[in-house]
């Protein structure tokens, strides 16, 4: 039987960045994902007629353009459309719009207050410069605070001299920064309610944490750092959809010589001696390989697919509490035409944008109380976009996507499974919130998929559905990531290595904890690195 | 002859009223005389409609010239490089122009309309120049640039756009293809050309239709995101496709005041272009003389490592920048659909073969301040965008 140098579990956008590097340093890898389709969450599914969904992910902002340019994904067929702006939609009739243009922005923003428009430079400042910060430390893995390896000892100090460059001031306010609520951080800027709920949304996407919950102000940094063709904080859409990104990653993989193998759900990972030896499938087949990386979250890795009698017993008990919570759902709509508002002017940019119908502080924290008595929000957090005004390959022309982001949604109802009507009742909840908005909107659908966390763990496998693979609060970030110890990609077991987004820097389509996992592992293996490097943000 | 006083101010182009309408940040700059937009909303968004969808850039401002005359052919096949010969009607060909001295006076676009009858397109204005190569040719040369009002038609998406507009002939017409149809009884010519290196078409009409064209154009191109774009958009597709533009890769050789500022074609990696097998033709002896000895010069398409431009960069052989620059850089971009750092830029030869690596010095500024980078750059020889649907006959829908 065939011994493959490397087996990569998943081919989700982060398990095929792994498995592309590997191949690319001459290693003979396979990737086996469960599904009959590739790209975990990171995906474009045919579930109408002629309609493409980005039913999962649906828009791109984070992968790092270092991975983009070197896997040569352009050739592969991605390319990603920047989009502008967002809408808040108010119960009094009024809307609060963003926009590409500054001037405009500064305008619209002066409407509600002169004092917001005036204080927005100093808040962009303030936050880019948290930008700066972490950005660097993406494509890198992260140190070990406890280690006195050189490369250990090197990283901390060079992360330590960009934080002294900062300034005594500025070192303060970062230190703050990475612990604060967003409702607290946006406070310090901002007086209009609908502004700030309108930046307070990045704070919690995809995390189980309300607006006032401290740590969620990184969770706003972590929608900014991205960018699109150096855009900071701008997010893009991919042309044929999100699934492009991933077809284009195993693209490349498959020039580099690699091997997919679909429906080949792994049923265990195999250790003998201490050492891993392979996996094997659901289907009863098994595959030797000299290491196995798991691009699955860490729960689903060593909870499901590990026998525990293989791990360390603080180390089970560490992952058993890694939070990982469904907090967000969706609902992804084919249109027969595209909605009005008419709250917009005719023909206006914002029809382009991200859309919310939320509009207060006070109903953004409230969607989180409902959340935490195990229920989905009665006035949902939605965040809304229609791909198919800029991309023409998703819709017949003239018809449209619709993808709606919600918050918040538990992964299961008051500790049960969701019932079939609980979850049309959650789509309602979606479609009436939009409706209110929309007069035309419900006539024009024509079919809806609706998506709880529950739904996307069971066809996906990510736990609870948590769409960043594991919560991104500071005690779960940077060398906390997925747990302390472990933040370097190698798991507890030899020739055991993990590059889903549970580790370092964390989710959201940036394709670095697959890139990073395999630098580290090209490096034990003694191979030259193929991953690129850091651009850099002088 | 016309009288009267010289028109004082810009020129508005036929379509001007419309893309007056579509005008949201008052960005203007003139061209040949002509208003005409850098940006109509914002380029960005306009140079994804390019890549996306469906762009329209108005060219009519673009100089245009009638060929006609029993030695029409003779008479390109001494003015340009190529042999035109080749180029049967219903075609059009990319060609330069030189003095006797080998060096490139201009590029353009030679469009065989109908036997014997060709239009010749091209940045700058050459009356002079074209009646003096006509000397003993029986040709007759007419200035059109106003006669004829053109748009690109310019993405993935233009063909859905155009075959809403029932033009007979469109699938099946390959690059660098042209046709005449009818658009409510007036000629409209088609031809698969562009500045973009994508799929595109341009059309070309009577100015009396132009508004009319342009409704029709915008009615197809609703549900196919179909927007006008302006010069800055079209520009970074331009170097991404690897076209040159005048006065960016070369100066118009008969307007240059310092020697050695000029381009020959082989010099601008257009040898392609140059054919030594047909009758003599303007700068022939020269640029076999070139051709023998070598030139002075290479044109370098630069795919560049980071993301800073390298706008007017200078080009070294290596990374301490000692010694002196082998070049510089023509234009930069940062290509949002190949994220890449691309440049093309000028280098004296043995430099700059494909595959060879130079650097780059690039000067960048934050916040103020002024930094400095050599960035590693690799001389490539194909254009950075290249997709398969610009040669597919017929085009998909993509």
């Amino acid at each position: 039987m065939k011994t493959y140098d490397a087996i990569v579990v998943g081919a989700g956008h982060n398990g095929l960045t792994n498995a592309a590097f590997l191949a690319k340093a001459g290693l003979d890898v396979v990737c086996v994902e469960k599904n009959d389709y590739i790209g975990g969450a990171t995906v474009s599914r045919n579930l109408y007629k002629d309609w493409w969904y980005s039913n999962c992910s649906y828009v791109c902002s984070l992968l790092r353009p270092e991975i983009y340019r070197d896997l040569e994904l352009h050739k592969h067929g991605l390319q990603v459309t920047p989009y502008g702006g967002s809408v808040q939609f108010m119960e009094n009739g009024d809307y609060y719009g963003s926009y590409h243009d500054h001037e405009v922005a500064y305008r619209e923003m002066a409407r509600f207050s002169r004092h917001d428009a005036d204080a927005y430079k100093t808040y962009s400042a303030d936050t880019m410069r948290q930008c700066r910060f972490i950005r660097d430390f993406l494509l890198s893995t992260a140190p070990d605070p406890t280690s006195l390896r050189p490369k250990d000892l090197m990283e901390l100090a060079r992360i330590g001299g960009k934080f002294m460059n900062m300034g005594e001031d500025r070192m303060y306010e970062t230190i703050r920064f990475w612990t604060m609520s967003v409702a607290e951080y946006l406070d310090e800027y901002f007086e209009t309610d609908v502004i700030k709920t309108a930046f307070s949304g990045s704070g919690i996407i995809g995390t189980a944490l309300g607006i006032h919950s401290p740590g969620t102000a990184y969770v706003l940094l972590h929608h900014y750092m991205g960018d699109v063709d150096g855009n900071v904080g701008s997010w893009g859409f991919a042309r044929g959809g999100t699934g492009a990104v991933s077809k284009a990653i195993a693209g490349a993989y498959q020039a580099a010589g690699g091997e997919l193998r679909t429906e080949s759900g792994v049923d265990q990972i195999i250790v003998r001696n201490g050492k891993v030896s392979g996996v094997a499938l659901e289907n009863g087949d098994e595959i030797q390989g000299r290491i196995v990386v798991s691009a699955m979250d860490v729960k689903r890795t060593f909870l499901t697919c590990m026998d525990k009698n293989d791990l360390p017993e603080k180390f089970h008990r560490r992952i058993e509490n890694f939070k990982i919570r469904g907090s967000s759902g969706k609902v992804n709509i084919a249109l027969d035409g595209l909605p009005t508002f008419p709250a917009l002017p005719e023909g206006s940019s914002l029809y382009h944008s991200d859309m919310h119908f939320i509009d207060s502080m006070e109903r953004m924290e409230r969607a989180y109380d409902d959340w935490k008595d195990g229920r989905w929000s009665e006035d949902p957090y939605i965040d809304m976009v229609i791909p198919t005004l800029s991309d023409p390959t998703m819709a017949p022309p003239g018809k449209h996507f619709m993808s709606c982001f919600v918050q918040y949604c538990p992964h299961q109802i008051e500790g049960r499974r969701w019932t079939q009507e609980e979850k049309e009742a959650f789509g309602q909840t979606v479609i009436n919130q939009i409706a209110n908005y929309s007069p035309d909107f419900k006539d024009l659908i024509l079919h809806a998929e609706i998506r709880t966390p529950q739904d996307i763990e069971d066809e996906i496998g990510i736990t609870e559905g948590n769409i960043f693979h594991g919560e991104l609060t500071m005690d779960q970030l940077l060398f906390n990531r997925p747990i302390p110890g472990y933040a370097q990609y190698r798991g507890p077991v030899d020739g055991l290595y993990m590059c889903g987004s549970s580790n370092h820097p964390g989710g959201g389509i940036m394709a670095a904890p697959g890139a990073n996992a395999a630098r580290e592992i090209l490096s034990d293996l003694k191979r030259p690195n193929t991953v690129p490097e850091n651009w850099g943000d002088d | 002859m016309k009288q009267g006083p010289v028109h004082q101010g810009r020129l508005k182009s036929p379509f001007f009223s419309r893309l007056e309408k579509l005008d949201f940040v008052n960005e203007w700059h003139e061209w040949k005389g002509y208003s005409s937009a850098d940006q109509l909303y914002c380029s960005d968004t306009e140079y994804f409609a390019i890549r996306n969808a469906t762009a329209v850039f108005d060219l009519t401002p673009m100089t245009k010239y009638r060929i006609t005359g029993p030695d029409a052919l003779d008479y390109l096949n001494r003015l340009v490089t190529r042999d035109m010969a080749k180029v049967r009607p219903g075609r059009v060909a990319y060609a330069v122009w030189c003095d006797d001295n080998g060096q490139v006076i201009d590029d353009g676009t030679i469009f065989h309309l109908r036997e014997g009858e060709y239009r010749l397109c091209s940045q700058e204005r050459h009356s002079a120049w074209l009646q003096a190569a006509a000397i003993g040719f029986d040709v007759t040369i007419t200035h059109e640039t106003e006669d004829v009002a053109a748009l690109a038609v310019q993405g993935p998406t233009s063909y859905s756009v155009l075959s809403k507009l029932n033009l007979d002939g469109l699938g099946e017409l390959k690059p660098f293809g042209l046709m005449h149809c009818d658009f409510q009884g007036t000629e409209l010519m088609v031809s698969r050309t562009g500045f973009t290196g994508d799929l595109g078409y341009e059309l070309w009409i009577d100015p009396d239709k132009a508004e009319a064209l342009w409704d029709a154009l915008f009615e197809a191109g609703e549900l196919h995101g179909i927007r006008a774009i302006g010069t800055t958009a079209l520009d970074m597709a331009r170097i991404e496709a690897g076209y040159l533009a005048a006065y960016e890769e070369f100066l118009p050789a008969d307007e240059t005041v310092r020697t050695g500022v000029s381009r020959s074609p082989l010099e601008l990696g257009l040898d392609w272009l140059v054919d030594f097998k047909k009758p003599n033709f303007n700068g022939r002896r020269a640029l076999a003389e070139e051709k023998r000895k070598g030139s002075v010069w290479r044109l370098v398409k630069l795919d560049i490592e980071g993301n800073k431009e390298a706008h007017h960069s200078y080009i070294f052989s290596n990374a301490k920048a000692s010694g002196s620059n082998i070049g510089f850089v023509t234009s930069a971009v940062w290509s949002p659909v190949c994220k890449q750092n691309i440049a093309l830029g000028t280098v004296k030869t043995p430099h700059g073969k494909p595959g060879d690596t130079v650097w780059v010095e690039i000067y960048y500024q934050r916040e103020m301040h002024w930094n400095r980078k050599m960035a590693k750059a690799t001389v490539v020889d194909k254009p950075f965008w290249f997709p398969p649907r610009r040669g597919a006959t017929p085009p998909g829908p993509y």
